[in-house]
């Protein structure tokens, strides 16, 4: 019974690295941009969200309506006065140019909020739990924060399969020279998926600071386990995604449960085992983002 | 158009660059008062000694401060610039006095950036470029011991603190247990591991419990000192009927704590200790309460040591246990200033608006000693320096300092008590720690009155 609590508890946490990977997996699909920013994004909308709640006295959950619009804004704006010019010089640039913005914003977040951590507050929430028996309780808020990452993903599969902007994002990953033939302008479809991506990365940032605390260097530590749930999953696959992100929950958790130190080292074996013998990931390009 | 846009990137670029380059200075050293140094000082003291004047003579003296005021352990180092900034305007006003010369004191403060190879380097810096007389470093492992390693390489006196003294002293290449083999030029204070087991278990044993302790304990030097079989906890907490019920050591970052969860669960262990990074601690208190695990007291070092961590925490944060270093309620005064530890912490409330922490204390503590090991030593010659050091007693803030007492030539021990958290019901700050422990401190000659008696969690 321990072993399946232990499934099921990595099965939600996989569920958190999915929503924090979605964004990362629709910029490397869209743009082929490895967005070195997106832990420290998260932890700007963390602290967006931080001051919205403190401002108003609103709930986290409440906050997320304004702070997932106002990360998509910054994504939009971030995509032309950065991205977009980093692309046009091609080459390593919008790698650099996305490390150079996560250390200033980090830094800049550091200034204004100090290194004190921080929290949001969802006051009982934040302990409530179904339990199923003795040895298994499913805590309400990993079960919401796992709901959010696969409907996101879900979401954002359908959209990119169906909605025209979706076709246009697709054509623009798959052959950037026609698309402005067709009267589609490549750089707004670029700052429209970033936009889209950044708002998951509000969804995300505010569920890491619901969860635990957060503090401007959190995020950047929480990237590493975002990139190899992209990486597990495929290169560029939303589902991809999603599966990469459980099956690191799952293999942390049962690495946990076999010794508390073999946790994270078993979550990275597999992620190493995944580069070597499936380095396309495990759902590679199912449907293209 | 487009030269319109590329005027705008070349500005944000430039913007960006500043920003960077001032957060860059802020980082790096930022002295409080190097405008305050008397140039005259020095030239003033030859004057004297050429001329033998009747006047005092007068010098300066150079302290150099490492401190983690950015990154992860910038909790530790909250308080260090206004400490800094208030001992320079005391020294002004009241200039050390050895050996019949006046000496006028000039702090240099570095922030080590949390980083243990930043705070070898600084060191290195302020030893052999700002050319420090004495050097203070304060805040875990992580900063005391490569700067006190810099000051044995450099034959420069070093006094250091908020480090246990067990990992301090093994850090710098010593034995605990051989205190044959001292070191020359650091001079330590603060508690050790025996100290911390004490504390919990005098709490411990006031609530009703089975004497089950579950560990929860990162792999890093903490964790592998406080959990060895043959010197850590288990060795200690024993003999005196607890058992130590140890999972594994987890990787500091981990965000599943099921598995720990269940295994205190399965054993039943109603009591839990360990020595947790903040957020680690947060993720794992809100998932045992997610699972169902209830102990009865949790003591905890590290976690929540801070009022900030604990704000975080918020209702879960109550009746939390911790180890207590300094509060403003000892009975103490500073051999400096004459301040009483409330007035010590109401000063720094006033000036900062900020609650209270531990470090406050132990940093002010550090300044105290030394001018009495300069005053000692009748100057500030490296080396007498550091003899007087050997058999200093300073009656500091943060209690009896007694090098010629300690365990280990270069250690002397300060008094530890245990506190937990409490909602303060519409006070200044959400919540506050109460002393509810003593007598581990009163066993080693201090009186803490205090606060509360041990509560069970909820």
């Amino acid at each position: 019974m321990q072993w399946l609590n232990a499934i099921i508890q990595g099965v939600l946490l996989g569920g958190l690295y999915a929503l924090l990977a979605a964004g990362l997996s629709l910029m490397f699909g869209v743009m082929r941009i490895v967005n070195l920013a997106h832990g420290a994004l998260a932890m700007l909308a963390a602290y967006i969200g931080l001051v919205i709640v403190q401002g108003t006295g609103v709930s986290p959950f409440l906050a997320m309506v304004a702070v997932v619009p106002i990360m998509a804004g910054v994504g939009y704006l971030l995509q032309w006065g950065v991205f977009n010019r980093a692309l046009r010089v091609g080459g390593l640039a919008p790698l650099l140019a996305a490390f150079g913005l996560a250390v200033v914003l980090t830094q800049l977040l550091q200034l204004k909020f100090t290194s004190d951590s921080q929290s949001l507050q969802t006051g009982s929430l934040s302990i409530a739990s179904i339990q199923i028996s003795d040895d298994i309780s499913i805590g309400v808020l990993p079960l919401i924060t796992f709901g959010v990452g696969v409907v996101v993903i879900a979401a954002l599969q359908v959209f990119i399969s169906k909605a025209p902007l979706g076709r246009a994002m697709r054509a623009a990953s798959d052959d950037p020279e026609t698309v402005p033939l067709m009267g589609i302008d490549n750089r707004q479809v670029y700052a429209l998926s970033t936009a889209i991506a950044l708002g998951t990365v509000g969804l995300a940032g505010m569920f890491l600071a619901v969860r635990g605390n957060f503090d401007p260097n959190y995020g950047q530590a929480m990237l590493i386990f975002a990139f190899e749930a992209v990486i597990i999953g495929g290169l560029g696959s939303l589902w991809g995604t999603l599966a990469g992100g459980m099956v690191l929950g799952v293999a942390q958790a049962l690495g946990s449960q076999v010794n508390p130190s073999y946790g994270v080292l078993v979550g990275n074996l597999v992620f190493l085992a995944i580069l070597a013998f499936r380095p396309s990931g495990l759902l590679p390009k199912a449907v293209t983002a | 158009m487009r030269v319109a846009r590329m005027m705008r990137v070349v500005a944000a670029v430039a913007a960006t660059g500043l920003l960077a380059t001032a957060c860059g200075n802020l980082d790096s050293s930022s002295s409080s008062s190097e405008a305050s140094a008397p140039a005259a000082g020095s030239a003033a003291a030859s004057a004297a000694a050429t001329g033998g004047a009747a006047a005092a003579a007068t010098d300066s003296i150079k302290v150099g401060f490492v401190t983690p005021l950015t990154g992860p352990l910038a909790a530790f180092g909250e308080g260090d610039q206004w400490v800094a900034d208030s001992m320079t305007a005391w020294f002004k006003e009241n200039p050390i006095q050895a050996g019949g010369t006046s000496y006028s004191v000039e702090v240099i403060v570095k922030d080590s950036q949390s980083d243990p190879k930043r705070a070898g380097e600084v060191a290195g810096e302020l030893i052999n470029t700002d050319g420090a007389d004495v050097l203070l470093a304060h805040a875990t492992p992580e900063t005391t011991v490569p700067v006190a390693a810099q000051c044995e390489a450099n034959a420069t006196p070093c006094i250091t603190s908020d480090t246990p003294w067990q990992p301090w002293v093994a850090g710098l290449g010593g034995n605990p247990g051989d205190p044959s083999k001292p070191f020359t030029w650091s001079y330590h204070f603060f508690w050790g591991l025996e100290d911390m087991a004490a504390v919990f278990m005098d709490m411990w044993n006031q609530v009703e419990s089975n004497k089950k302790v579950a560990a929860l304990y990162p792999n890093d030097a903490d964790g592998q000192a406080f959990t060895d079989e043959a010197q850590g906890f288990p060795a200690i907490i024993g003999p005196e009927g607890f058992s130590f019920n140890n999972p594994g050591l987890y990787p500091s970052g981990t965000q599943d704590f099921s598995a720990q969860i269940s295994a205190f669960k399965k054993n039943d262990d109603q009591l839990l200790t360990g020595i947790v990074p903040p957020p680690d601690f947060i993720n794992f208190w809100k998932q045992a309460k997610q699972q169902g695990y209830n102990p009865v007291l949790a003591t905890v070092g590290k976690a929540i040591e801070f009022p900030a961590a604990v704000a975080a925490l918020g209702d879960l944060a109550q009746n939390l246990g911790t180890e207590v270093w300094w509060a403003p309620s000892y009975p103490t005064t500073s051999s400096l200033t004459g301040l009483s530890s409330a007035d010590f912490a109401a000063a720094y409330t006033e000036a900062t608006g900020k609650q209270w922490n531990m470090p406050l204390a132990f940093s002010e503590s550090m300044f105290e000693v030394m001018a009495a090991a300069v005053t000692a030593a009748g100057g500030k010659d490296k080396q007498a320096i550091a003899d007087a050091m050997k058999t200093m007693q300073v009656d500091a803030l943060v209690g009896n300092l007694d090098w010629g007492k300690g365990p280990f030539p270069n250690i002397a021990k300060t008094p530890l008590t245990g506190g937990q958290w409490r909602a303060t019901d519409g006070g200044e700050f959400p919540f506050d720690l109460t002393i509810v422990s003593n007598s581990a401190a009163k066993a080693a000659g201090l009186d803490v009155p205090l606060g509360g008696k041990v509560e069970p969690l909820q």
